[in-house]
């Protein structure tokens, strides 16, 4: 108990004081899943859309796999990247294990399902409101996906938070392709980890706290710019 | 202006989930006048009217336009839809669509929210008009490329007498100018107000049609005759 009381303290100094090591970590961190963020929405919101105002033959059958790869285990997405990029591997020679790289393609192949999931679940109720009006002004395709990700973006950006995260708190899957190196791949979750199993429960615990920050402002942050949305100021 | 009628309908059935919509309809609109459907809930008259708009998919005959141009049809539907944008901004959206110049647009939406008296919420969310403003919203917005036709499913549904007057009035002065108007309406009291040719429809077939004046006074069939009186026609 007095560990743990302890480490708290100096958790709380480590976090006030701007520690270099846990700077670093964090900064890390939100590069990794921000930029992953980034690509999976590139991917999932316009593939969520398409798939709300487009009729295809294996539509139903794209979006019951979209939903199937969301229950993923995501230490079985590290286990894959790792085979692939991994030096036997089909794409050994990007030399791409064990760098940041490999941790934004694991968190990208997360979380695209998620976000496109849920984008694809709001765009279908936008569309059904926004249909006879977008096929009587005979929009193209093009301009329908466009207008519905414009008008629907409120939406879009809690597919995106859910998206961020899952990412941010994932650890099985960058542990196996970042490998946990430090000044390289060490990541909140990695570190955190490894901090508790060497029994330092301070540098955990002032990790933890940041972890819980980031997710916290993050939320408020978007919940702020939903409500301005509700309310009409755009 | 237009060359775009007669437009004709020979024949043309639709039926959904196996049930008889709408059909065997025979019908030619000619280039002048302002059209009514007239005919009770469930009759076909939003069916009939989203045939002739070509977004209804039909099962059987043909529709037959002298010259057709999609861009030059706009469909005002029974329950006004609103994008989730400002007033101004809904009023731009089908210029938009079409490229129009800036400026082109600006004066335009300029016009017509002072033509439809929403000058003063223009930069409000659409999304918070009262009934009656979201109907004239969806006029205008429905006229902004200048249709040489128009099509109406009941725009005064819901509306207290003011708010018709305000709508029946644009809908004369566009008539004037030279649009022709397809509208279906279930109020008697409106048909005679504006009709000049008259489609009565009951169970998916045209029991009446032709000039509003003869159709009022001297009703070919017994159906439309009861319409006229006030019996419950089923
Ligand atoms: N997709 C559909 N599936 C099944 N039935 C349909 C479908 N579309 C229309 N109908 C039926 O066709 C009939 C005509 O509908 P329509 O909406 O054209 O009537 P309406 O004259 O516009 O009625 P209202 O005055 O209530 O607006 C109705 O009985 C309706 O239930
Ligand atoms: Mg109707």
């Amino acid at each position: 108990m007095f560990e743990i009381m302890e480490g708290l303290k100096s958790a709380f100094w480590l976090v006030v004081t701007f520690d270099a090591e846990l700077w670093e970590i964090s900064l890390r961190s939100l590069r990794v899943t921000l930029t992953a963020l980034l690509v999976a929405s590139a991917i999932a919101i316009p593939l969520g859309t398409f798939l709300a105002v487009q009729r295809f033959r294996y539509r139903r059958t794209i979006i019951s796999f979209i939903n199937a790869l969301m229950g993923l285990p995501p230490v079985v997405v590290g286990l894959l990247v790792y085979i692939l990029l991994s030096r036997s591997g089909p794409f050994g020679v990007l030399n791409l294990l064990f760098t940041p790289t490999a941790m934004i393609i694991a968190q990208v192949i997360i979380i695209t399902p998620v976000i496109a999931s849920i984008a694809h679940q709001s765009m279908r109720e936008l569309w059904a409101e926004y249909h006879d009006l977008l096929i009587s002004l005979n929009t193209t395709k093009g301009q329908r996906i466009l207008t519905l990700i414009k008008d629907g973006r409120r939406n879009l950006l809690t597919a995106m938070l859910a998206g961020f995260g899952r990412a941010i708190g994932e650890v099985g899957a960058i542990m196996i392709v970042g490998g946990n190196i430090d000044h390289v791949t060490r990541v909140l979750t990695t570190a955190i980890a490894l901090e508790t199993g060497k029994g330092d429960f301070a540098l955990a615990l002032g990790l933890g706290f940041v972890l819980i920050g980031i997710a916290f402002v993050v939320n408020i942050a978007i919940h702020t710019l939903s409500q301005t949305e509700r309310e009409g100021r755009w | 202006m237009t060359d775009m009628f007669p437009l004709t309908l020979e024949q043309v059935i639709v039926r959904r989930q196996r049930k008889l919509v709408l059909g065997p309809v025979d019908l030619t609109l000619d280039q002048s006048g302002l059209t009514i459907i007239l005919g009770p809930n469930g009759s076909g008259k939003t069916t009939l009217l989203r045939v002739m708009h070509g977004i209804e998919r039909i099962n059987a005959g043909t529709i037959s336009w002298a010259v057709d141009d999609p861009a030059k049809h706009a469909f005002v539907f029974q329950s006004p839809i609103v994008l989730r944008r400002t007033v101004s901004e809904n009023l731009a959206y089908p210029l938009r669509l079409l490229k129009t110049p800036p400026q082109n647009v600006r004066a335009a939406v300029h016009h017509w929210v002072e033509r439809i008296g929403l000058g003063g919420v223009r930069n409000s969310p659409a999304t918070r008009l009262s009934g009656g403003e979201r109907q004239k919203l969806a006029i205008a917005r429905a006229l902004i490329r200048k249709p040489e036709v128009l099509f109406l499913d009941e725009p005064c549904a819901n509306l207290d007498g003011h708010a018709t007057r305000e709508i029946e009035a644009l809908l004369q002065e566009t008539a004037a100018n030279g649009t022709r108007l397809v509208m279906a309406t279930h109020d008697l009291g409106q048909a005679r107000r504006l009709a000049r040719d008259i489609v009565f429809v009951l169970h998916g077939k045209v029991h009446e049609s032709g000039p509003a004046e003869t159709a009022f006074s001297n009703p070919k069939t017994s159906e439309f005759a009861g319409f006229l009186r006030g019996d419950i026609v089923t």
